[in-house]
C-alpha cells in the first residue's frame, strides 16, 4: 500500500504537444482516486506515465515514496486494468490471473492456488478453464481485476474501466468496483471521461482540461462548488446555469432579474462589475407564484428525469434551467419563478470562482 | 427464360473445362505411378507396384527427399524466427521511412533468388565457402523469402493490440518474455501460414539448388526429377510419376495438418 505522488509531471510529445503541463497531485495512501477530463485532455497520459508506459519529460513520479520516474513499468510494483482489458486470448482464465505470478517465478501450483483463490473471490470459479473469448463483457473486467490483485502490488491503475460494459451493466459494476476497492484498501488511479461515474465512485477526483488540472477535491467539493466555470460546465448530469451578471448595489442583475450576491461571494465584488452567476438546476426553487429575488420567465421545454422534471424557462431571451420533484410540475407557457439556494449559487470571475 | 438458362449452361460448361485443365494432370499423377507402361493420357491403372520398386532402387531418389526435407525445414524455421522478430520490431518501433524500407525489401527479395541474380550469388557462394552445402543453400533460400515473410508477419504483429504487450509490460515481463508469452502465441496463426509458405517455396525450389550444389547426394528431389530420363535421353514417365506423387505427398500432408491444427483464425479477446 502507497501513496503516489507527482511533482511538477510534464509530458511533451515529440512534435511539441504538451499533453501534461507540470502537475502536482497527491494521491494518499488507500484512496480511491478519480481522473475525470473531456477526450484529449491528457488524463489516460497521465495514468500512462504514472505506471510508466510513457517516460515523463519533466518531473518526478513517487509511489511509496520511491521515486520511480526512471523506472521500468514493471519495476514501480503496481497494476494496471486496460480499456480493453488486455486479457491473452491464447491463455484460460486461470493462466491470465496466474501470469504476473508466472513472471515473477512462483512454482506453478502455487501460482494456480492463487489464481483460484483470488478467482473465487470475484465469483469466477466456473471460468477458470475458459478462454476470454469465450467470456462476457462483465466477466472479462473481473478476469483483469483478478489478475491485479494477484500482484499484491502497492497501487492499481484503471484506465476506463466501465467504458466497455453496456449502460445496465457499468451501474453494476461501478458498485462492485467501489465495494471491492474499499475492502482491499488499496491506491487505486482511475480514468474516466464520464463525470457520474467519478462522482459516484472516487473519494476525490481531479477534473483535467488540456494538460492542466482544473480542480482537485472531494465529488461533494467538485459538484456542490466547482472552482471554475469549465469545471462547473462539465459535471453534473444537468449543465449547471451560467448567467451573465451585472453587480448592482447589493443585488445582481441576472437577465433583467434582480438576485442577492451569493453567500459565497459577499463582500467580494465591486459595483457594475461584469460577473457570471452560477447555479445548478437542482439548487432552483420552482414556483408557480411570484417570488422575490427569483428568475422569472415562461416555461419553453420540460424534461421528465424520471423522478423529477427538468423545466427550462426563457429569462428574457436567456434559457434557465430548473429540477422540479414530480407532482409539481408545470404546464408548458405557464409563468415560472425559480429562486436560486443563496448558499449554492456562485459568482465567477473572470472564469474562476469568487471565494473568500 | 431461356436466355438466362442458356448463359448458366454456357457458364458451367466453362467452369467445367476449366476444371478439367487442372483435374487432368492431377488424375495422370493419381494414376500413372500405378500403371506398368504410363503414356501421356490418363488410363485406368493396372495397379502394380513395380514403379515404386524401381524408386526404392533409385541410388539418389529417396535420399533426395531427405534433401528436400532438411532443405525446407530449416529454411522455414529460419526464416520463421527471423521474419518474427524483426517484424515485431518494425511493427512496435517508429522509425522514419519504415514502409518505404519495407517496399524495398519486398521489391529486392524477388531478385535474390531471382535468375537475375545467379552468377552474383554463385561467386558469393564460392568466396564464401558455401558452395555444395546445405548450410550455404538454407541462408541463400532464407535470404530469398525473408522480405516477403516479414511483410506478411507484420500485418499479423500490427493487428495484435498493444495493450496486450503493455500489461505484460506493466507486470514485469521482458522484452524477450513479451515475445514468447503474448506476441509468439497471438501470431501462431501467421507464423503457422508463414512455415508453409517457405516449405512450399523451398520444395519446388529448382533454381537455386541446381546451381549451387554439384553433389548429387545433396540435390533436393526438385533437381532429381529433373534427371529422371531413360537411357535413350526419353522421359522416364514410369518413374516420373511415381517420383512426382511421392515428391507432391509431403506438402498436401502438411497443408492439410497445418489447416486443422491451426485453422487461420483469429481468437481475439475482444471485439474492436
Amino acid at each position: 500500500m502507497a501513496a503516489i505522488e507527482l511533482r511538477g509531471l510534464t509530458k511533451v510529445y515529440p512534435g511539441g504537444v504538451k499533453a501534461l503541463d507540470s502537475l502536482d497531485l497527491t494521491v494518499p495512501d488507500g484512496e480511491f482516486f478519480a481522473l475525470l477530463g473531456p477526450s484529449g485532455c491528457g488524463k489516460t497520459t497521465l495514468l500512462r506515465t504514472i505506471a510508466g508506459l510513457e517516460t515523463a519529460t519533466g518531473g518526478a513520479v513517487v509511489i511509496g515514496g520511491r521515486d520511480v520516474t526512471g523506472v521500468q513499468p514493471g519495476g514501480r510494483d503496481i497494476a494496471m486494468v486496460f480499456q480493453d482489458y488486455a486479457l491473452f486470448p491464447h491463455m484460460d482464465v486461470s493462466d491470465n490471473i496466474a501470469y504476473p505470478l508466472r513472471i515473477k517465478k512462483v512454482p506453478k501450483a502455487a501460482r494456480h492456488a492463487k489464481a483460484a483463490e483470488v478467482g473465487a473471490r470475484l465469483g469466477l470459479e466456473q471460468l477458470m478453464d475458459r478462454r476470454p473469448g469465450q467470456l462476457s463483457g462483465g466477466q472479462q473486467q473481473r478476469v483483469a481485476l483478478a489478475r491485479v490483485m494477484a500482484t499484491q502490488a502497492q497501487a492499481f491503475l484503471f484506465d476506463e474501466p466501465l467504458s466497455n460494459l453496456d449502460a445496465r451493466l457499468r451501474l453494476e459494476a461501478r458498485t462492485f468496483l467501489k465495494k471491492l476497492q474499499r475492502e482491499l484498501g488499496v491506491t487505486t488511479v482511475f480514468v474516466t471521461h464520464d463525470q457520474a461515474e467519478a462522482l459516484a465512485m472516487a473519494d476525490r477526483m481531479a477534473v483535467m482540461e488540456a494538460g492542466h488540472i482544473r480542480q482537485i477535491g472531494t465529488p461533494a467539493e467538485v459538484f456542490q462548488r466547482p472552482a471554475n466555470t469549465f469545471v462547473a460546465a462539465f459535471i453534473g448530469s444537468t449543465p449547471m446555469n451560467l448567467l451573465d451578471a451585472v453587480v448592482r448595489g447589493d443585488t445582481l442583475e441576472v437577465a433583467g432579474c434582480k438576485l442577492p450576491v451569493p453567500a459565497s461571494a459577499e463582500g467580494l465584488l465591486t459595483e457594475g462589475e461584469k460577473l457570471v452567476y452560477g447555479v445548478r438546476p437542482e439548487y432552483m426553487t420552482y414556483s408557480a407564484q411570484p417570488v422575490d429575488g427569483s428568475l422569472t420567465g415562461g416555461v419553453v421545454i420540460l424534461e421528465n428525469l424520471g423522478a423529477s422534471h427538468l423545466v427550462t424557462l426563457d429569462v428574457a431571451g436567456v434559457l434557465v434551467q430548473a429540477v422540479v420533484p414530480e407532482g409539481h410540475e408545470p404546464a408548458l407557457g405557464e409563468q415560472g419563478y425559480a429562486v436560486p439556494r443563496g448558499d449554492r449559487a456562485l459568482v465567477y470571475r473572470d472564469g474562476e470562482l469568487v471565494t473568500a | 427464360m431461356t436466355r438466362t438458362w442458356a448463359g448458366r449452361i454456357g457458364f458451367y460448361t466453362l467452369i467445367a473445362v476449366l476444371l478439367a485443365f487442372f483435374t487432368i494432370p492431377l488424375l495422370w499423377l493419381a494414376a500413372a505411378p500405378f500403371t506398368s507402361d504410363p503414356t501421356y493420357e490418363v488410363r485406368m491403372p493396372d495397379f502394380t507396384f513395380e514403379n515404386f520398386q524401381t524408386i526404392i532402387e533409385h541410388p539418389y531418389a529417396l535420399g533426395s527427399l531427405v534433401n528436400s526435407l532438411i532443405l525446407a525445414i530449416g529454411t522455414a524455421l529460419l526464416v520463421v524466427v527471423l521474419s518474427a522478430l524483426a517484424a515485431y520490431a518494425l511493427s512496435r518501433v517508429r522509425i522514419p521511412g519504415r514502409d518505404a524500407l519495407l517496399y524495398a525489401l519486398l521489391l529486392l527479395s524477388s531478385i535474390i533468388t531471382g535468375t537475375a541474380a545467379m552468377v552474383p550469388l554463385f561467386q558469393l557462394a564460392i568466396e564464401l565457402g558455401l558452395i555444395d552445402s546445405h548450410t550455404g543453400l538454407i541462408l541463400i533460400l532464407t535470404g530469398g523469402l525473408l522480405p516477403a515473410a516479414i511483410f506478411m508477419i507484420k500485418d499479423f504483429m500490427d493487428a495484435t493490440p498493444k495493450s496486450y504487450e503493455e500489461s505484460a509490460r506493466v507486470f514485469g515481463a521482458s522484452p524477450l518474455q513479451i515475445v514468447r508469452h503474448v506476441v509468439t502465441p497471438v501470431v501462431r496463426p501467421g507464423l503457422a501460414t508463414i512455415a508453409v509458405w517457405t516449405i512450399a517455396n523451398v520444395w519446388g525450389n529448382f533454381l537455386m539448388p541446381f546451381l549451387l550444389l554439384s553433389d548429387v547426394e545433396k540435390q533436393p528431389a526438385a533437381v532429381i526429377m529433373y534427371t529422371l530420363y531413360t537411357e535413350g535421353g526419353q522421359a522416364n514417365l514410369r518413374v516420373l510419376s511415381t517420383f512426382g506423387l511421392l515428391y507432391s505427398v509431403p506438402v498436401v500432408l502438411m497443408y492439410l495438418f497445418v489447416s486443422k491444427k491451426y485453422g487461420f483464425r483469429f481468437h481475439g479477446g475482444i471485439k474492436r
